[in-house]
């Protein structure tokens, strides 16, 4: 089958939809994003500057980036094995596990911070063993970082899932004739052809992971300073009429989304050979 | 071979980068370990509308102690805060919007019983009223409580069910329409719901009404408390806005109580006692007039009654049998308030 090469468009119909998807664009996207910079801005460079190094705005950076930190990574293993298992092993139930691999993306991320309250509070499953032990998960670091792994499970796994099933296990199959050990067989076969689809999952989770507001808003206690992330400090903000605050610390939020999408675009244009490679696969 | 030696640079700067990140990560738990561990620190769980007043105590505080200390603040709609303290949040003081939610915590055996005894004034170092503000010029003639059920006025104020000032809200407006009407319960039952019926937005907490009325221009007015009221006023004086005071209202208390089972385990007793004792020295009790709440201490409250005008207030104790049974009556599960939103939805 030839495909045909896009072309700027002719027809009267087709520049209509062209204008409509500008617009909408420039509507649902821009327009936010514009907002956003104005009202940080509002009062001047100054009083934005000194509304982001205060204490309590750095320490939520600091906490965002930690938790991403960790929770990522770990994400990202599991990704890589479970996608591994899911394209290269057949077991009983593999529909179901896949199904509730994607349970994240469908349930409410307040339902997915509620969990870890009914489980690990004081009144909970485990509340009893955990005071006892003066194990502290919720309103604390970990429970931050468990309910963002959660909202951002199926990210990592669901970029790979297809790319390898589409791949096939020719390649790894060949290597192993050749003697390859396991691992040889991971590193210098199966990883180098999901590096794309990996970093792209990566770089989604990492998003999502320090935007994310409900499943971390249950489970934070909203302490200033200590267990307040970016998203939950910028609502503090706004809610006590800072709102040079708020939007300087969105900024900041909309910031390191916009990073790691440059960082995306990037690592696609520097690669792209390559990338077209693999996605012709 | 150069394929695989790219290869591995790539990897190497990849656990480089990871290594870096994992070491500022056990650093940062390393201090977070720390903070925690010295009795230095304090975690006050409180509602909303004090996270002003409670920055500047904390300053005041910290300023007269000893020892070097740093108290952490979280606020939010009072429910929400006493199921967050019931579910661990290791508050070593709370100072919430009303008893009844201390009374929650302590039923869990979290604090002492008899709480409201073991400080001045029933442990309420502050108590505020309820009042309406309308915008500038007060364009629906808004004056009392009667206004608020005309048609075409529409009334912001949070859900009683999570918001401790709305049930204030709710238990001033009854008691007004119980006066008003003679005592007549379903003619006051008629009153209430039809309030209800102008209520376009029910927030969570009450910082969340005033941002729906002040940020977002919803409704014609705001059921606040007066500090609320009052410092909105302050902060946005440029929109425009003004206090009307009803012919009644309700002597609202927002108490405060040690969480004894918590200053227990981390050894912080004594300086959490003293800090919310410390809310009855004559230096606090000037700053919660500052910030808008009325000083629980009369003396004190003579230096400001230009400011806080009075009014006729009726009493939760005395008009409504108490907190546990205005809660029963009116905002327990199936109660007044659950069947006057079940028939307006109908």
């Amino acid at each position: 089958m030839k495909v045909r090469a896009p072309e700027a468009p002719k027809s009267f119909p087709a520049l209509v939809l062209l204008a409509f998807a500008v617009l909408w664009m420039a509507l649902v996207i821009l327009l936010p994003l514009v907002n956003v910079l104005a009202e940080a801005f509002k009062q001047g460079v100054q009083p934005y500057l000194s509304s982001i190094v205060q204490p309590d705005a750095l320490s939520a950076i600091r906490l965002t980036l930690l938790v991403a930190g960790i929770a990522v990574p770990l994400n990202a293993v599991f990704g890589i094995a479970a996608a591994w298992c899911f394209t290269r092993f057949d077991f009983p139930l593999k529909g179901l596990l896949l199904s509730i691999l994607d349970l994240p993306f469908t349930i409410s991320p307040v339902i997915s911070g509620i969990v870890w309250v009914l489980l690990f509070g004081a009144h909970g499953w485990f509340g009893a063993f955990l005071q006892a032990h003066d194990i502290k998960i919720i309103y604390a670091l970990p429970g931050l970082v468990i309910a963002t792994i959660l909202v951002t499970l199926p990210f990592v796994a669901r970029e790979l899932i297809p790319l390898m099933q589409d791949q096939g296990t020719d390649e790894e199959v060949a290597a192993v004739t050749l003697g390859a050990s396991g691992w040889d067989v991971f590193f210098r076969v199966t990883l180098p052809n999901i590096k794309w689809a990996l970093t792209y999952g990566v770089l989604l989770c990492t998003a999502r992971a320090m935007g994310e507001f409900g499943a971390v808003s249950v489970v934070s206690g909203h302490i200033r300073g200590l267990t307040n992330t970016l998203p939950l400090h910028i609502e503090v903000l706004y809610n006590e009429y800072d709102s040079v605050g708020a939007f300087a610390a969105a900024t900041l939020l909309a910031g390191l989304a916009l990073v790691t999408l440059v960082l995306k675009s990037l690592l696609e244009w520097r690669f792209a050979d390559e990338l077209a490679a693999h996605r012709r696969h | 071979m150069t394929d695989r030696t790219t290869l591995s640079r790539r990897w190497l700067l990849k656990g480089a980068a990871a290594t870096g990140l994992a070491g500022q990560a056990l650093s940062l738990v390393a201090c977070g370990n720390t903070g925690k561990a010295t009795a230095t620190t304090l975690l006050n769980v409180s509602y909303d509308p004090t996270r002003e007043f409670y920055v500047a105590y904390n300053k005041l505080f910290a300023a007269t102690a000893e020892s070097p200390v740093t108290v952490n603040q979280s606020h939010g709609g009072s429910g929400k805060q006493t199921t967050a303290v019931i579910e661990g949040l290791e508050a070593d003081v709370v100072s919430l919007a009303l008893a009844h939610d201390i009374d929650a915590i302590a039923e869990k055996g979290l604090i002492a019983a008899d709480w409201a005894t073991r400080l001045p004034y029933n442990s309420t170092p502050y108590y505020s009223t309820i009042v309406f503000l309308v915008r500038k010029g007060n364009p629906k003639a808004i004056k009392d409580w009667s206004d608020l059920v005309k048609p075409g006025v529409g009334v912001i104020t949070p859900n009683p069910k999570t918001s401790g000032g709305a049930r204030w809200n709710y238990l001033a407006a009854y008691g007004w329409a119980l006066k008003a009407n003679a005592g007549d319960t379903a003619k006051a039952d008629a009153y209430i719901e039809q309030l209800y019926r102008n209520v376009p937005v029910l927030d969570t907490g009450a910082r969340g009404s005033t941002t729906t009325f002040v940020q977002r221009g919803q409704g014609d007015v705001l059921l606040a408390w007066e500090n609320e009221a009052l410092l909105a006023l302050k902060d946005s004086a440029a929109e425009g806005f003004e206090v009307v005071y009803p012919s009644w209202s309700i002597r609202a208390e927002p108490p405060v109580a040690v969480v004894d089972k918590n200053v227990e385990k981390k050894g912080t007793k004594e300086l959490a006692t003293a800090y919310l004792e410390g809310l009855f020295s004559d230096e606090a009790q000037k700053l919660v007039a500052e910030y808008h709440y009325r000083p629980a201490n009369p003396e004190i409250g003579k230096g400001f009654t230009d400011k806080f005008p009075t009014l006729p207030l009726l009493s939760v104790d005395t008009d409504f049998g108490g907190w546990k049974k205005a809660h029963a009556d009116f905002f327990a599960a199936g109660a007044a308030f659950d069947k006057l939103q079940a028939r307006i939805n109908k």
